[in-house]
């Protein structure tokens, strides 16, 4: 069953057509990687996702629910959740307070509520504390709860946004270069980390240029080039399409 | 502002009527739309650079029409150079001491503080515009100081029938000639373009050979030169001035620089002027009273429209 | 808190309930002042310390908050402080309405658009707008508040009710801060897209911060029209606004002990150089410089930074 579709979606740039006429769709429970050389649009239909971005033409839909035109913290309630290429923490807060925006949005009280310390918002401060302990032990961070983001090694960092995106309880997850910047053990560490995910039932979309892990972690790839789609299938049969080849040594000629 | 018009009185009773008036407005609406704007210049020269409101330029601007003041009485140029010669030589000295000045600004006030939060320069910034406001109240006095009026032409100028004040002529001239300079500058040579590139990425300016450090020092002489020049401008218009006038100025011609599109060269001008102009009329037809309130009120509702300012460009965060 | 911390804490609330024994009225009085300045920078702490959002226009809720009290007391006879809730309701609604068109905008531009909101109300209460505002005369015979029969006149009863009122607030701030609201606010200064990213409502929290600080504001603008008896749009001029603006950056963002530190300094010192009266502005100018260039987290920067 499809969670995310994507339907001929385009996005421009005054003159730059960064997106263009792209669809897929990601399946309930899968992992799905989505790949291409530098500039390729990546980022960019994330964003579309997420309503950072609106897309010029195109359809998005989610659980049976039409994204286009929703606010990102909209989208982000109906389960999705996400991770940045340029890690985005709160750098001065400490990494619990980070993981606690995650749960931000399942709790209820405001002003009157904290000032007043009545009941209903003390379990859920209680409740919310535990549910964002929880996540930093899933992904290994249970004992840096009261480091100042800032001060986390970068691996870290990248961690405790997978943390603070898994708080908010998504069904699914995006996780932009999610391996960028780690050494080769913490990569391995990352595709553990990402087949728990799964094994939670949350549905994984990444962009990632590490092709081992993409090739470990993927039941299947969309390969995007200059914005438009060139490829879409299980990892053994992108790998072996003559175009994606052609992208990904076109592109290694440049680097 | 002061409310006393010497030279030339603000409201005369136009004896051709409606249109005369107009033009009469329009033209008063361009000359302090031009000294906005060239105030309006130095923010947002700043601005694009190092991202900093100089909080301290509309003082920088005081000291222009302060320096002029005590230039003209106490060197008495104009009776020796004549009238336009003298002028032009006064407003050379005031600008090069403003731009000085500046550069001193620069070195004691934000050089320091580059780097740290922005909020800080913006504190430092307001403590520099009350320690240079307190100075120029120490040395003259809170009083406000008169430009003589017997070295000043009060000559009108006919322009198809129309009496123009020569000083309000020749203040839209200067100021237009001094903007044209400043965009051909920023435009055409290596030195302006060096300029535009550290405000667009300051460290891909620095990767391209370019010192940055120049680049900001010139900033803070040109913007308090132009700031100068208005400030003397604002002396010999109209013939008061007050250490405190700076912040009116300043406020006005900040909101000049963000009604363009802070940042923007051609922006701030277009601000400056389109302010003037606004300011002019909705004093003269609207209310004197809430004239002060006019040039926010414009303010606000263009950025309500256009959140950028009328030049700013339109981006997209990248994310 | 460290020991360090709670000792100095303890040790301050202890001289400060017990100032007025020794202290003369003009002490007592400056200390009011500070109490006042205290209160606005704490509201304003909430905007720009904690929020991020740049407000340099604080002092147009203030004066919305002493406006409503001083007309709602002159006219309709309604005990000052019972007009305190109505207060901030007024200056909290005003700032919702003002600050819904604008709050998305760009940091600078919302510095200079609140600076104009600021002005634009000054230039309102000088034109004596609606014709209730008195011009720039203001409002004047503005009855003493009266505390359950006990008439409020001495500065140190003065004293009393502001600086309760200041404890009070900062007990509830405290409890703010370590909330779900405080923490939104926390994120917003933060990172806004990652906010949003995670699930957080941010236009709605700028507007919230924006009423809550200005209808604090309001408040201390109705202690403010109690103590003095009589108001004027000189009261709340651009020079408040940056008063507040600077205290709560020298302070230290977001940090309420360096808030409480910074109004003492910038509201105190200069009263207690009155003698030097020419020279005194222009030296806290330069100190104001010197203190950013020494401490540019401000002079209790909120932990992490
Ligand atoms: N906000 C924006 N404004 C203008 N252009 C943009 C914006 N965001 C992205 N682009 C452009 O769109 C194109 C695609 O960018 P995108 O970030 O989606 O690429 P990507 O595939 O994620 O690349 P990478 O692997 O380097 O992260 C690029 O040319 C980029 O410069
Ligand atoms: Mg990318």
């Amino acid at each position: 069953m499809d969670l995310l579709t994507l339907h001929h979606l385009t996005k421009t740039f005054g003159g730059l057509t960064a997106v263009k006429d792209v669809s897929f769709s990601v399946d309930q429970g899968a992992v799905v990687g989505l790949i291409g050389p530098n500039g390729a649009g990546k980022t960019t239909v994330f964003n579309l996702i997420t309503g950072q971005y609106r897309s010029d033409q195109g359809e998005i839909t989610f659980a049976g629910a039409r994204l286009n035109g929703l606010r990102t913290h909209r989208i982000i309630t109906l389960g999705i959740a996400r991770t940045f290429q340029n890690i985005r923490l709160f750098q001065q807060l400490t990494v619990l307070e980070n993981v606690l925006a995650g749960c931000h949005y399942r709790m209820r009280s405001g002003i009157l509520g904290a000032m007043l310390r009545l009941p209903a918002q003390q379990r859920e401060e209680r409740e919310a504390m535990e549910r964002a302990l929880q996540e930093l032990e899933f992904v290994g961070l249970g004992q840096q709860a009261s480091t100042v983001a800032k001060n986390l090694a970068y691996g870290d960092q990248r961690r405790l946004e997978i943390a603070r995106a898994l708080a908010t309880q998504p069904r699914l997850l995006i996780l932009d270069e999610p391996a960028g910047g780690m050494n080769e053990q913490e990569t391995g560490a990352l595709i553990g980390l990402i087949g728990r995910i799964q094994a939670r039932g949350v549905t994984v979309l990444l962009i990632e240029h590490d092709m081992r892990l993409v090739m470990r972690a993927c039941e299947k790839l969309v390969v995007l080039e200059y914005g438009g789609k060139i490829a879409e299938g299980p990892p053994d049969q992108v790998r072996c399409d003559p175009r994606v080849i052609e992208a990904y040594l076109g592109a290694d000629d440049e680097t | 502002m002061p409310a006393t018009w010497r030279s030339f009185p603000f409201n005369l009773n136009y004896p051709g009527g409606f249109v005369e008036e107009f033009l009469q407005q329009l033209t008063n609406g361009l000359a302090v739309g031009g000294i906005y704007a060239l105030i309006a210049l130095g923010y947002t020269m700043v601005y694009g650079v190092l991202k900093l409101i100089n909080f301290a330029h509309g003082d920088l601007f005081t000291y222009g029409a302060y320096l002029g003041l005590t230039l003209l009485t106490s060197l008495a140029l104009t009776d020796r150079l004549g009238f336009f010669m003298g002028v032009l030589v006064l407003a050379l000295m005031v600008m090069g001491l403003v731009a000085v000045l500046g550069a001193i600004l620069e070195r004691a006030a934000y050089r320091p503080l580059r780097g740290s939060p922005r909020l800080s320069a913006v504190v430092s910034a307001l403590g520099a515009s009350i320690f240079l406001q307190n100075t120029l109240m120490l040395i003259y006095g809170a009083r406000f100081q008169v430009y003589p009026d017997n070295i000043l032409p009060v000559a009108s100028l006919d322009l198809f029938g129309l009496q123009i004040p020569l000083m309000r002529v020749l203040i839209v001239l200067a100021s237009v000639v001094m903007m044209v300079a400043l965009y051909l500058f920023i435009q055409k040579t290596k030195i302006g373009a060096a300029i535009r590139a550290a405000a667009i990425d300051q460290g891909a300016a620095r990767l391209m050979g370019i010192d940055v450090n120049r680049v900001i020092l010139l900033v803070f002489l040109l913007g308090p030169a132009l700031g100068g020049a208005a400030g003397l401008m604002v002396g010999l218009y109209y013939g008061q001035i007050n250490f405190t006038m700076g912040w009116v100025y300043g406020m006005k011609a900040f909101t000049a620089a963000i009604l363009g599109g802070i940042g923007n060269i051609p922006g701030a001008m277009v601000g400056g002027l389109l302010l003037g102009v606004v300011e002019a009329m909705g004093a003269a037809y609207l209310s004197i009273a809430w004239k002060d309130a006019i040039a926010f009120c414009v303010l606000i509702l263009i950025l309500i429209v256009r959140p950028t300012g009328l030049l700013g460009e339109r981006v997209a965060d990248k994310v | 808190m460290g020991r360090f911390t709670s000792f100095t804490a303890a040790l301050f609330i202890a001289l400060m309930a017990t100032a007025p024994l020794f202290l003369n009225a003009y002490y007592i009085d400056v200390l009011n002042s500070i109490g006042l300045y205290a209160l606005l920078a704490l509201s304003l702490n909430l905007i720009l310390g904690e929020a991020g959002l740049f407000n340099m226009g604080h002092a147009a809720f203030y004066a919305m908050g002493a406006y409503t009290a001083a007309i709602l007391n002159t006219r309709y006879q309604i005990p000052i402080l019972w007009t305190l809730p109505l207060s901030g309701l007024v200056a909290g609604l005003f700032a919702l309405a003002i600050a819904r068109p604008v709050v998305h905008l760009r940091g600078d531009y919302l510095l200079i658009v609140t600076i104009g909101i600021g002005e634009i109300v000054r230039i309102a209460l000088i034109n004596d707008v609606f014709g209730i505002t008195g011009g720039a005369n203001g409002v004047f015979g503005i009855s003493r508040p009266d505390f359950f029969g006990f008439v409020i006149r001495q500065p140190q009863h003065f004293y009393y009710l502001i600086w309760g009122f200041v404890a009070l607030s900062i007990f509830l701030f405290l409890r703010l801060k370590q909330s779900r609201f405080g923490r939104a606010l926390n994120y917003l200064r933060e990172d806004e897209i990652a906010a949003e990213g995670s699930g957080v409502n941010t236009a709605y929290y700028k507007l919230a911060v924006f009423g809550l600080g200005a209808a604090w504001a309001g408040m201390a603008g109705t202690l403010f029209a109690a103590k003095m008896t009589i108001i004027s749009p000189e009261s709340f001029s651009f020079w408040e606004s940056v008063v507040l603006f600077m205290i709560v950056i020298l302070g230290g963002a977001g940090n309420m002990a360096g808030v409480l530190l910074a109004s003492f300094l910038v509201i105190g010192l200069p009263e207690l150089f009155r003698e030097f009266s020419s020279a005194r502005m222009l030296v806290f100018g330069l100190v104001m410089m010197v203190m950013m260039v020494v401490r540019p987290q401000g002079l209790l920067p909120a932990r992490g930074r």
